[in-house]
């Protein structure tokens, strides 16, 4: 126990500070600030499945975002349909259009892949913000309602809605870290180490990298139906790419391809943005190049070069292995080194 | 007036730009397989560095273009030695985020210094000239000469200059080049160089017509990857082509479709190219 | 017949990387491939393990034609392979990164994983054992914990080869496992490729350690220009005539 303790304290950390924090703190504004950082997360989560565990960088998340918001929207507006079936809908139709994009946008690699999602992220946005008699164009969607009440729990109020979003996000992490430890999640990792020999292991690539893309939709789509009610309102933006690079910005600073790293990246970016209030729009002054640099020097993040200093000093004490550093900057260095001594 | 050929002229202008910028990515692509994803940042800054100079110290357009080619080519040098080059061992995802976190921050940098607002070049071709039969502003016409002159100018360093030969040699086999005793490492630079240029004679070109703001890259380096898709990554007569191709299909899909969807017509046409063809039109790397 | 090529051809636009080439692997023998630089060696290896798609000719398998089978199938059917250079998760554990070679024996899925089913962890456990069988049977035993950074390059080969032996084969084709290895060492992977042999799996590599293949192999198959120019036993190949000069070179012992 006391080692499962230790594993993962961070992950019970962080749930006891999630659900007493508003008892800590009586001021709506914070509740509001870090109800939209869950929602953030669970849409991170979904990305970090993807880029962080199978290797494959999708920039059209925004897009499968705004595709969950809109059909929330469009499901409670416009249909009138019960919120909760609205909810489930909306991460069917994400799905289903991510699991028609997968099947194409999987054929691609690397570069192909990256332009071609981009490519699709785009369109989702142009047609969102142009198809005027579905979507309201540039206007908007308003009027989106609030979650509603289950028997007598009803989610009118900020705080229940931010229980409701950190139900949805713990059972998002529960699901990712089952996914993690279990022979999925090494078979995805085996496909981000390298296609050719997953496949000469048995694992069929195409079909598992079309689960991983399918999953993450879900994930993006959910994270965008819950803000479409908790916001109660969504214009074309949220499916623009500024959004994805906001997504990889958090993943990249707390960590890609951790099961940590959209927690901790997402909080601290959307603190650090609060408290960098004046910066506003010109946030990415500062956050660009830190993602710039965190992705040569520590390009797993913050929970991964915690988990490369632990790592490190257990092989210290069990004896003095030296561990080598991750940073490509170095192996690089270190070829190149070996390199000069043999020629 | 008639309509088509006032439409195949607008084809051939923006056809011009597009070229222009797709040249650039796809010589970074050919020489260093890095998809450039800040090269639409160089673009606008390019833009924004001609329209300052012209504005603040009144330099005369062409000067302020040179300036900016320069200032420009070397900020995407910097960006090889800072970035690309330490990346060039990690794995592939990598240097595209790196170049998304660079983007960002040009883009940022751009409104500190000169704002969100959309500002337009005001130059000394605005007046209207006939030709052919059609009406176009002599700024227009430039654009189209412009870039052909870059074009041929391009044509002729790559192939009849011992530095061009090199960095066409690295372009079909780097391990080749390397071992022949060609520094890889200055052939990148200099490609990076002339790549950041190229982006900032487009964007001088063609910000008359269009108008200054922090984003205009995005949907013009989309596009551009678009190009060097249809036309080969790497290959330069592709970029060339691709972008005329790209002009043409706008302009009249503008005039004979929709003007609203328009811009969709790259997205559509590149998402038709990579299911069929996932590796690209032509996979064959190379010139 | 347990492997067979017939005529089996890949081009590489107008190079022809591997020519009309009929070969038959011999079970529970050590075949051997060898051949200069460029010979082919590699790329014969990606056709009958279905990494490459071979322009023309076929490939059988216990008789059954696997030509057109993606390699994920060809291995399931039982044949396994490693590569000329070890690709690793690094930042794994040796024994994490031999778990997942069993993964092609399971049948556990994504809602097995999330709700942590009776298969789930009966699969989970049958993945591990296995990676610690094979672990013991390549002798890893002690490194299983250390991240696979952190171990020489000798037991990076190890682990490739457990990785191979964590999918149950009948068949494991080795793409020079002994490159960058130092002669010592060397006489050990020997040692380990013959148990493997004892154990019923047949073993296909490539090598270019002359004096270790002429001792090791019980077959032999020489290419050159993507072209088989002899094939028999060391002895036969020793004193070939076309292997010595268009190969060794006149010196055998090379
Ligand atoms: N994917 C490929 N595309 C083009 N040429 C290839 C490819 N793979 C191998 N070749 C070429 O085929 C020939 C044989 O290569 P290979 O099988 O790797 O040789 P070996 O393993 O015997 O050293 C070489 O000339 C090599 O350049
Ligand atoms: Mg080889």
């Amino acid at each position: 126990m006391g080692a499962y303790l230790k594993k993962r304290g961070w992950m019970i950390g962080f749930i006891l500070l999630a659900v007493v924090f508003p008892f800590l703190s009586q001021n709506d504004y914070f509740l509001h600030v870090l109800t939209l950082a869950f929602i953030w997360m669970i849409a991170v989560y979904g990305l970090n499945l993807l880029a962080g565990y199978t290797g494959y960088l999708s920039l059209a998340h925004a897009g499968f975002f705004a595709i969950g918001a809109y059909a929330l929207g469009l499901l409670t507006v416009k249909a009138g349909l019960n919120y909760w079936i609205a909810l489930v809908l909306a991460c069917v139709i994400t799905s289903a259009i991510g699991f028609v994009v997968g099947l194409v946008a999987l054929r691609t690699r690397e570069h192909f892949f990256a332009i071609y999602t981009l490519c699709v992220g785009y369109i989702i946005y142009l047609v969102i913000d142009k198809w005027d008699s579905l979507t309201g164009g540039v206007r908007g969607l308003i009027g989106i309602p609030a979650p509603t009440a289950i028997g007598p729990i009803s989610f009118e109020t900020p705080l229940s809605q931010y229980y409701l979003i950190l139900f949805f996000l713990l059972a998002t992490i529960l699901i990712m870290y089952r996914i993690i430890h279990s022979l999925t999640g090494r078979t995805f990792i085996a496909i981000r180490n390298s296609e050719d020999l997953a496949q000469t292991i048995g694992i069929s690539t195409m079909k598992n990298k079309l689960l991983v893309f399918v999953l993450s939709t879900f994930f993006a789509g959910l994270a965008g139906a819950l803000y479409a009610s908790f916001i109660r309102f969504i214009g074309p933006d949220i499916g623009y790419i500024t959004i994805i690079f906001d997504f990889l910005t958090y993943l990249l600073v707390g960590g890609l391809g951790t099961l940590a790293g959209p927690i901790v990246g997402t909080f601290l970016i959307v603190s650090v943005s609060q408290s960098l209030q004046f910066l506003q729009d010109y946030r990415m002054l500062i956050f660009g190049p830190l993602l710039t640099i965190l992705i040569i020097f520590y390009p797993r993040g913050i929970a991964g070069a915690y988990l490369d200093f632990r790592m490190k000093r257990q092989a210290r004490k069990k004896k003095s292995v030296p561990s080598k550093q991750t940073s490509y900057v170095q192996q690089s260095q270190e070829d190149e080194e070996k390199r000069v001594k043999e020629g | 007036m008639d309509i088509l050929t006032q439409q195949l002229f607008n084809g051939l202008t923006i056809g011009s730009v597009y070229s222009l910028v797709a040249l650039g990515l796809t010589l970074v692509y050919g020489i260093l397989h890095i998809p450039n994803f800040a090269h639409g940042a160089l673009y606008m800054l390019g833009a924004y560095i001609t329209l300052t100079l012209m504005l603040l110290w009144g330099i005369h357009y062409w000067i302020a273009m040179a300036v900016s080619v320069l200032v420009v080519g070397l900020l995407g040098v910097l960006m090889d030695r800072l970035v690309f080059h330490p990346l060039r061992n990690a794995p592939p995802i990598h240097d595209k985020i790196a170049a998304i976190g660079m983007l960002l921050f040009l883009e940022a940098f751009a409104q500190l210094i000169w704002g969100a607002d959309y500002r337009t070049m005001t130059t000394p071709y605005g007046q209207v000239i006939n030709l052919f039969g059609t009406t176009a502003t002599m700024q227009r016409v430039l654009i189209n000469i412009g870039a052909i002159a870059v074009m041929i100018l391009l044509y002729l360093f790559l192939k009849k200059t011992y530095i061009g030969a090199t960095i066409i040699a690295m372009a079909q086999n780097r391990e080749g080049a390397h071992l022949v005793g060609i520094n890889t490492n200055k052939v990148a630079m200099l490609t990076f160089m002339i790549s950041g240029g190229l982006a900032a004679i487009a964007a001088s070109l063609s910000a008359p017509i269009n108008l200054v703001f922090p984003g205009m890259g995005h949907l013009v380096i989309l596009k551009a990857f678009v190009i060097i898709i249809l036309g080969g990554m790497g290959s330069i007569p592709g970029a060339i082509l691709g972008g005329y191709i790209l002009g043409f299909t706008e302009s009249l899909g503008a005039t004979y479709i929709s003007n609203d969807y328009k811009d969709l017509i790259a997205f559509l046409l590149l998402v038709i190219i990579l299911s069929i063809r996932p590796k690209g039109l032509f996979s064959r790397e190379g010139f | 017949m347990f492997i067979e090529t017939r005529q089996l051809t890949k081009k590489f636009g107008g190079l022809v990387a591997v020519n009309e080439v009929d070969f038959t692997i011999e079970k529970g023998k050590i075949n051997a491939i060898i051949g200069p630089n460029g010979a082919g060696k590699s790329t014969f290896f990606n056709l009958v393990s279905g990494s490459y798609t071979p322009s023309s000719g076929q490939v059988f398998y216990k008789g059954k034609d696997i030509t057109k089978l993606p390699p994920n199938k060809i291995a399931t059917l039982g044949v396994a392979r490693t590569f000329q250079t070890t690709n690793l998760f690094e930042q794994s554990t040796v024994l994490d990164n031999v778990i997942v070679g069993h993964r092609l024996r399971t049948r556990s899925n994504l809602l097995d994983a999330v709700l942590r089913t009776k298969r789930y962890k009966l699969e989970e456990k049958k993945c591990r054992d296995k990676a610690m069988e094979v672990l013991d049977f390549v002798e890893l035993t002690h490194v299983r914990g250390e991240l696979a950074v952190n171990i020489s390059q000798e037991e990076k080969k190890r682990v490739a080869f457990a990785l191979a032996l964590a999918t149950d084969p009948e068949v494991v084709f080795l793409d020079e496992p002994t490159a960058g290895i130092n002669p010592g060492e060397t006489e050990g992977l020997a040692a380990l490729m013959e148990k493997m042999v004892k154990r019923g799996i047949t073993v296909c590599l490539i090598e270019h350690k002359m004096k270790m293949i002429m001792k090791l192999a019980d077959k032999i198959m020489v290419l050159n220009y993507g072209e088989k120019i002899a094939e028999g036993t060391s002895e036969e190949i020793m004193n070939n005539q076309a292997v010595i000069e268009a190969y060794l070179g006149g010196d055998a012992s090379a």
